[in-house]
C-alpha cells in the first residue's frame, strides 16, 4: 500500500493541518492493516487517546470495546486461539497496562500470539513518576515474549512490524509495544515490514531429517507405542491436526492428548484414548505409564500431565518435539528431542513412516497393546451416577453431556470456553471436540474470569457460531463485567454456569487433603443470576432439577442473544478420575472413598 | 542420571547479546525468576559497530540445570549465542580488582612486598594509603585480598569474571 492510497481511507485532520504526513498513531495503524489486523481489543485512556482519534477516523479495523483490560487480552487469546491470526490489544498507560498483566502471563504460558500496546507518558516525562506513568516493560518482561519501550518517532513502524512477527513466529507468546503519547501524536514516518527482523531473533521451524528418521526407527520397533500430544498442534495450524490423524492412521498407534491439545484428534475416534494427566481417563494414563515408546508432539510434560516425576512413563523410549528448545530434557530427560514445527515434524515422520520398511513383529504386539487398551477402557472412569427422575438434582457431567448432544443437533460449529476449576475439567472430559481451534481455556495459568471474555473473542472472530462459555458461578463473578461488552455488540454468547455454590476444586482439595475443612471456599452471596443476566440486557434461565435441564439448554440454544443459564448442580460431586498430587498414573483415584492414599509429600505440591 | 552428572559445578555463562534497553533486564530476570544464582556478572559493549555486548555469568548449577540455563537464555529474543564454561571447556577467566589498605609502618611496607609478589600494581599511594590493582583468576584475588586483610584491608572492588575458550574457537 503506498502512502498516497492510504491517505484516501483517513478522514482528514482538523483543518488546517498538514495531510502528507502522517502522525505515529496513523502510522501504527497503517501498520496494523498490513499485518491484517481485523479487530483490536481494548479499552481507553489519557496516553492512548491520539491512537483511539485515529481510530475514530478510519474504518478499516474494527475496535471492540471490552470492560476491562485484563479482558481485552483474554479476548484477543480467544480470537487469535479459534481463528490462527495474532490477537490485537491496546490499553492505557498505568492501571490500563497493570490490569493486562495476568492476561499477557496466561497468553505466554499457553502460548498465544498476542501483541498487546500500552500507552506511556510522553518520553520526556519517563521516570518522572508522572500520573499514570507505570515501568510497564519492566513489569511485563516475564510476562511476555517480548517487549518494547519506543522512544523515538522512526522506530514505530519498524518496531510494530517486528512486533507480529515476533508473536506468531517460533513458539508463538505475547508481545507488548510500549507507547509513549508525544510519539502518537508527532509525526513518524511509515516504514514496510524490515525484510530482516530482529537480528538475534532466529527460531528453528524445520527439524533435522536425522532426528526424525531416529524416531520413526525407534517407532517401527514399539510394541506398545503411544502418541502424546499437546497445544503445539494446534498453533501449528489445522494441517497440523490433519496431519495428526494421517499419522495415528498409519501406524495404527493410540493417542492421548493434554488439555490444550483437545481437538486435535477427534474425541470420537477409536484410537483416541481421551485426556492424560491428573483429571486423565484411566486408559491414557495407563498406557502412558505402560507404553514402551512414548512420542510426545507439541506437549511439555507439565507437572498435571506428569504427576509424580521418578514414575511417569517409566522404561519407555522418549521422542520429544518442540519447537522451543528449551522445553526439551527440561523436566523428562528423552532419547530423542526433535526441534521444529508440529506441523513439519507429524510430516516428515509421515514420510520417514512410508519408505522405511515395516517391522514384520509389530502387527501382533500391536493387537495386544489393543487388547490391554481396551481392557482399561471397560473401566469407564468418566462414569457417573445420574438419577434420571424430574426432581432429581443434576449432575454436572450430565448437563455438560446434554449440552454436547443438544449443540451437535444444531449442527452449528461450536467454540468452547471455560472458566477454571471442576466445570473446565469435566468439560474437557465431557464435551467431545472433533475439531482443532475450537477450545479455549486457560491451560498454564489456569485463570478464573478466563472464559467470559474469551466467549467475547470467539464471538467476535465467529458471529455466526455457537459460543459457549462452560463456566463455574465463582470464576464467571471474576470478569462478570463482560456481559455488558456482549450486550453492546449483541454477541449472542451462551454462558452455561454449572452452579455448585462452591470453589468446587477448591472444596475438592479441602475435602481429599484437608479433612473436609471448607475454609473459604463456599460461594456465599452469590447474585441472582437470572435477573444479572436480564439487567445486562440478556436472556436469563434457570434449572434446579433434572427435569428442567433439557429444556433449559434447548431455549437457550434456540435464544438468538445472549443467555445466562445457570444449572443448579451437585454441591458435593467430585472430578475424577484424579491423580492426587506426588502420585504415579497406576496410582488414580477413580471415585470417592480412596483419598487415604494421597503422601504427606503430596500435600506440599499445588 | 548418575550421581556424579548431578554435583553442582562452577561455570562461567557468556552471552553474546543484542545491545539494546532491556537485554540486560531479560537475562538477570531469567535468572532470579527461575532460581538459578548468579554470584558474579560482568557487561560491555565488545561490537560497537555490530551493536553486540558480552555478559558474563558466573554461577554453581548441576549439568542438566546448566543445560537448562543455555536453552532458556538462548531463546530470548535479544540473545545471539550462549556459551557454557565448566572446568570440562577449556577456557580462560580473569577479572580485576581494586584494593585500598590503609596502612603505615611496618604493615606498609609489608603490603608493598606481597603486592609486588602478586603483580599488582599500586595505582593510587597517599601517605597512609594504596590502592592495587590486581588482575588474575578469582583464587588470586581472593588469596590476595585475604593476605591485605591484617595488613589494614578496607575496600575492596572487584570486576566479576571476564571469560573466552581457550584455541581457535569462537562463541
Ligand atoms: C484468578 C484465580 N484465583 C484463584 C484460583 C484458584 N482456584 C482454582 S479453581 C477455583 C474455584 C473455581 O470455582 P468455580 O468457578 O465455581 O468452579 P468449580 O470448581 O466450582 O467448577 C479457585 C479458587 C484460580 N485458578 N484463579
Ligand atoms: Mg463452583
Amino acid at each position: 500500500m503506498n502512502t498516497a492510497s492510504h491517505q484516501t481511507d483517513l478522514k482528514p485532520h482538523a483543518a488546517g493541518a498538514d495531510t502528507s504526513v502522517l502522525s505515529g498513531a496513523e502510522v501504527l495503524l497503517r501498520v496494523l492493516a498490513e499485518q491484517g489486523v481485523e479487530v483490536i481489543f481494548g479499552y481507553p485512556g489519557g496516553a492512548v487517546l491520539p491512537i483511539y482519534d485515529a481510530i475514530f477516523r478510519q474504518d478499516a479495523i474494527r475496535h471492540v470495546l471490552v470492560r476491562h483490560e485484563q479482558a481485552a487480552v483474554h479476548a484477543a487469546e480467544a480470537y487469535a486461539r479459534s481463528t490462527g491470526k495474532v490477537g490485537v490489544v491496546l490499553v492505557t498507560s498505568g492501571p490500563g497496562a497493570t490490569n493486562t498483566v495476568t492476561g499477557l502471563l496466561d497468553a505466554m504460558l499457553d502460548s498465544i500470539p498476542v501483541v498487546c500496546f500500552s500507552g506511556q507518558v510522553g518520553v520526556p516525562l519517563i521516570g518522572t513518576d508522572a500520573f499514570q506513568e507505570a515501568d510497564t516493560t519492566g513489569i511485563t518482561r516475564p510476562a511476555t515474549k517480548y517487549n518494547y519501550l519506543i522512544r523515538r518517532a522512526e522506530d514505530v513502524a519498524p518496531c510494530v512490524h517486528e512486533a507480529f512477527h515476533i508473536a506468531r513466529s517460533g513458539r508463538p507468546g505475547p508481545v507488548l509495544v510500549d507507547l509513549p503519547k508525544n510519539l502518537m501524536v508527532g509525526p513518524a514516518p511509515y516504514s514496510d515490514a524490515p525484510r530482516a527482523p530482529h537480528p538475534s531473533y532466529r527460531p528453528q521451524t524445520e527439524p533435522g531429517r536425522d532426528v526424525i528418521a531416529r524416531a520413526v526407527a525407534a517407532m517401527k520397533g514399539a510394541r506398545r507405542p503411544l502418541f502424546y500430544t499437546g497445544g503445539g498442534i494446534i498453533n501449528a495450524g489445522p494441517e497440523a491436526s490433519a496431519a495428526l490423524r494421517k499419522l495415528v492412521e498409519k501406524t495404527g498407534f493410540p493417542c492421548t492428548s493434554t488439555l490444550m491439545g483437545l481437538g486435535s484428534m477427534p474425541a470420537g475416534d477409536r484410537r483416541f484414548l481421551g485426556m492424560l494427566g491428573m483429571h486423565g481417563t484411566y486408559e491414557a494414563n495407563m498406557a502412558t505409564h505402560g507404553c514402551d515408546v512414548l512420542i510426545a508432539l507439541g506437549s511439555r510434560f507439565d507437572d498435571r500431565v506428569t504427576g509424580r516425576l521418578d514414575a511417569f512413563s517409566p522404561g519407555s523410549f522418549k521422542i520429544h518435539a518442540d519447537i522451543d528448545p528449551s522445553q526439551i530434557n527440561k523436566i523428562v530427560q528423552v532419547d530423542v528431542g526433535i526441534v521444529g514445527d508440529a506441523r513439519r515434524v507429524i510430516e516428515m515422520m509421515l514420510e520417514e513412516w512410508e519408505c522405511t520398511p515395516a517391522n514384520t513383529r509389530q502387527p501382533i504386539d500391536m493387537a495386544q497393546w489393543w487388547h490391554q487398551i481396551n481392557e482399561w477402557r471397560k473401566t469407564d472412569s468418566l462414569g457417573f451416577v445420574q438419577d434420571r427422575a424430574p426432581g432429581a438434582i443434576i449432575r454436572p457431567q450430565y448437563a455438560i453431556r446434554r449440552l454436547h448432544e443438544l449443540a451437535i443437533a444444531t449442527g452449528r460449529d461450536t467454540y468452547v470456553s471455560t472458566e477454571v476449576g471442576q466445570h473446565q475439567m469435566w468439560a474437557a472430559q465431557h464435551f467431545g471436540f472433533d475439531k482443532p481451534n475450537r477450545w479455549l481455556t486457560s491451560g498454564g495459568l489456569g485463570t478464573m474470569g478466563y472464559g467470559l471474555p474469551a466467549a467475547v473473542g470467539a464471538q467476535i472472530a465467529h458471529p455466526d457460531a455457537l459460543v459457549i462459555d462452560i463456566a463455574g458461578e465463582a470464576s464467571t463473578l471474576m470478569n462478570i463485567q463482560e456481559l455488558s461488552t456482549i450486550a453492546q455488540y449483541r454477541l449472542p454468547v451462551k454462558v452455561f454456569i454449572l452452579n455448585n455454590q462452591y470453589m468446587g476444586m477448591v472444596r475438592q482439595w479441602q475435602e481429599l487433603l484437608h479433612e473436609s475443612r471448607y475454609s473459604e471456599s463456599y460461594s456465599a452471596a452469590l447474585p441472582d443470576f437470572v435477573k444479572l443476566a436480564e439487567s445486562f440486557h440478556g436472556k436469563g434461565l434457570r434449572a434446579t432439577c433434572m427435569g428442567e435441564l433439557d429444556g433449559v439448554i434447548a431455549e437457550m440454544l434456540a435464544h438468538p442473544g445472549p443467555v445466562v443459564a445457570d444449572i443448579c448442580v451437585a454441591q458435593d460431586e467430585n472430578c475424577y478420575p484424579m491423580i492426587p498430587s506426588g502420585a504415579a498414573h497406576n496410582q488414580m483415584l477413580l471415585g470417592p472413598g480412596q483419598d487415604d492414599e494421597i503422601s504427606a509429600e503430596g500435600r506440599m505440591l499445588v | 542420571m548418575t550421581t556424579q552428572q548431578e554435583s553442582p559445578v562452577s561455570a562461567v555463562i557468556s552471552i553474546q547479546v543484542e545491545n539494546e534497553s532491556g537485554a540486560l533486564a531479560r537475562v538477570i530476570g531469567l535468572f532470579s525468576g527461575r532460581g538459578y544464582n548468579i554470584e558474579s556478572l560482568t557487561v560491555a559493549a565488545v561490537d560497537e559497530s555490530r551493536h553486540q555486548s558480552r555478559i558474563n555469568i558466573v554461577t554453581t548449577a548441576t549439568p542438566h540445570v546448566l543445560g537448562q540455563i543455555r536453552a532458556q537464555v538462548e531463546r530470548l529474543v535479544p540473545v545471539y549465542r550462549v556459551a557454557v564454561m565448566t572446568g570440562r571447556e577449556p577456557h580462560v577467566a580473569r577479572e580485576m580488582a581494586l584494593v585500598k589498605v590503609i596502612a603505615s609502618g611496618e604493615r606498609r611496607a609489608d603490603a608493598l612486598r606481597i603486592a609486588q609478589a602478586f603483580r599488582a600494581h599500586p595505582v593510587d599511594a597517599s601517605a597512609t594509603s594504596f590502592v592495587f590493582e590486581l588482575t588474575g583468576a578469582s583464587d588470586k584475588l581472593d588469596a590476595f585480598i585475604d593476605l591485605m586483610r591484617p595488613l589494614g584491608l578496607a575496600e575492596v572492588s572487584r570486576t566479576g569474571i571476564a571469560a573466552i575458550a581457550r584455541g581457535a574457537a569462537i562463541l
